[in-house]
């Protein structure tokens, strides 16, 4: 049996582990566009980009892992074409690969603006090592760096960025930061910490271009007003990678569209991590998750299906986010909540939301508050509906919310 | 590099050496280790890496930390040696040391 893997990130690089640990002995090659081994890309914004650890460290596992689990790694190639009928995949030198069971682990990649002057050197995005290697050239102390975009990755940067001694600023075009994802207290929070850090945070900016000569030296806004710039890091999303499935004539929407097991509608072809649109059995929709958590459970359940043992992947989601001293720690999906129950002392710099919908537990967001984030976790899974003036009190423990 | 024994749930050992800096997960995921799940990846968000450290080590290795024993206080099967092993960086004092691993994560 004969695995071949599109990609070589989180996903492929937990789907290498998985496979082994299934007693899985046939062969597994792994195909990745970059020239590196799987990588870990939480901390490429966090203490990757901060100069906190070195290269080594981020990489998913040490170099002779592969060597060990006998697992092949295809660098710096691209899948080109897959032709399901003969099993085999064309690469980008021309060769082609023969497979039993094809696994797309494509990820995705960032959303890029379409705006003037967004090809000026010194404009960054970030997704790779490669990405984060440019900011930090351009990232040297006093250096005035402006993030386009208040989600997770940009506040990350903008938190590395200050660690780094950068003048950093902020750039938002909804009326809070992070907006889809948490609720407003949560948003509030996080532009206090900011600005109590020196950051200068604005929201209700949109972006209408970049200007300088040959590089970038001010963003322009629509209200008119301009920020000097040594550099820019835009983060704005990201675009899952479904080209060579659509073109294969597999079923995408928003991802590659897989059942529980992972499968697409090709029983030979597999796909995991963020490029997936997958069904939600505790939230009754289909969803595409980018995250860590994602990538390593979607990567196990099909290691199980190629061996034989289909398990479905129910996991509740979860997400965490560091900036300066504080974790914050998500667990579920927030989206559609008509209460937000908070817990804990904003003030006090440890606190938590509750989100519920017709009274039960969809979310928490958990601010240095790891029993809350825990404890929804299993509420969660358990399908609890606690009681929203247990919840608000303090005195109450966690642990006895249900 | 200091040697470390995992024992699994059924008496299972595994001796691996473990480069000094990695963690005790580090050891354990790296050498496909069952046992140790350790789905976050490190970043002691999931408590899924619960190791009990051998009492004779339990003075070498440390208490948790606050955040740890937050997250420890919602594993399975908690003792008074329960670590978590993402939070165990190796070091040439913990040559020899001997962790077991748990019957579920």
């Amino acid at each position: 049996m004969k695995v071949v893997v599109v990609g070589a990130g989180h996903a492929a690089g937990q789907l290498v582990a998985a496979l082994r640990m299934q007693q899985f002995e046939g062969d597994i090659r792994l195909i990745g566009e970059e020239p590196y081994p799987p990588y870990q890309r939480p901390p490429l914004s966090k203490q990757y980009l901060s100069g906190e650890i070195d290269l080594e460290s981020v990489y998913f596992k040490p170099a002779d892992f592969y060597d060990q689990a006998k697992a092949e790694l295809s660098l710096s190639l691209r899948v080109e074409a897959i032709d399901r009928s003969g099993k085999t995949v064309t690469l980008s030198d021309g060769s082609g690969v023969d497979y039993d069971k094809l696994v797309l682990a494509t990820g995705t990649r960032v959303r890029k603006l379409t705006l003037p002057g967004a090809d000026l050197e010194g404009v960054h995005y970030l997704r790779s090592i490669e990405d984060t290697d440019a900011i930090s050239r351009d990232l040297r102390p006093g250096a005035r760096i402006v993030v386009c975009g208040g989600g997770y990755i940009g506040l990350e940067v903008a938190a590395a960025a200050v660690k780094k001694g950068a003048a950093v600023t902020v750039l938002e075009m909804a009326d809070r930061v992070m907006n889809r994802v948490v609720a407003p207290v949560v948003s509030a929070f996080y532009e206090d910490l900011h600005k109590a850090n020196g950051v200068d945070i604005r929201t209700d900016v949109k972006v209408s271009g970049f200007e300088g000569s040959g590089r970038v030296e001010k963003v322009v806004t629509e209200g008119g007003e301009d920020f000097a710039a040594d550099l820019v890091v835009v983060g704005v999303g990201v675009i899952p990678n479904t080209e060579l499935a659509e073109e294969a004539g597999l079923a995408c929407d928003n991802g590659i569209v897989v059942n529980e097991f992972a499968q697409t509608e090709d029983p030979d072809i597999l796909a995991c991590g963020d490029c997936t649109n997958h069904p939600s059995a505790i939230y009754g929709i289909n969803v595409r998750l980018e995250s860590v958590q994602n990538a390593v459970d979607q990567a196990n359940a099909v290691a199980k299906t190629i061996c034989g043992v289909p398990t479905p992947y129910i996991a509740v989601p979860w997400f965490w986010s560091d900036q300066y001293d504080v974790k914050l720690q998500i667990v579920g999906l927030s989206q559609g909540y008509d209460q937000a129950v908070v817990r804990g002392d904003p003030a006090g710099g440890s606190f938590s939301v509750f989100y519920l919908k017709k009274g039960r537990l969809i979310a928490v967001d958990a601010i240095n508050s790891p029993r809350e984030y825990m404890m929804g976790r299993k509420l969660i899974s358990e399908g609890a509906e606690p009681d929203p003036e247990k919840i608000v009190n303090t005195d109450i423990s966690v642990k006895e919310l249900v | 590099m200091a040697k470390i024994t995992y024992i699994a749930h059924d008496g299972t050992k595994n001796e691996i050496d473990v480069p000094t800096g990695q963690t005790v997960k580090d050891g354990a995921v790296n050498n496909l280790i069952p046992g140790i799940l350790a789905e976050c990846g490190g970043a002691c968000a999931c408590a899924t890496c619960h190791v009990y450290v051998d009492e004779a080590w339990w003075d070498k290795t440390g208490k948790p930390g606050a955040v740890e024993a937050d997250m420890l206080d919602f594993a399975n099967e908690v003792k008074e040696t329960s670590r978590l092993s993402c939070q165990i960086e190796v070091s040439d004092a913990l040559d020899g040391l001997v962790v077991h691993i748990p019957e579920d994560q």
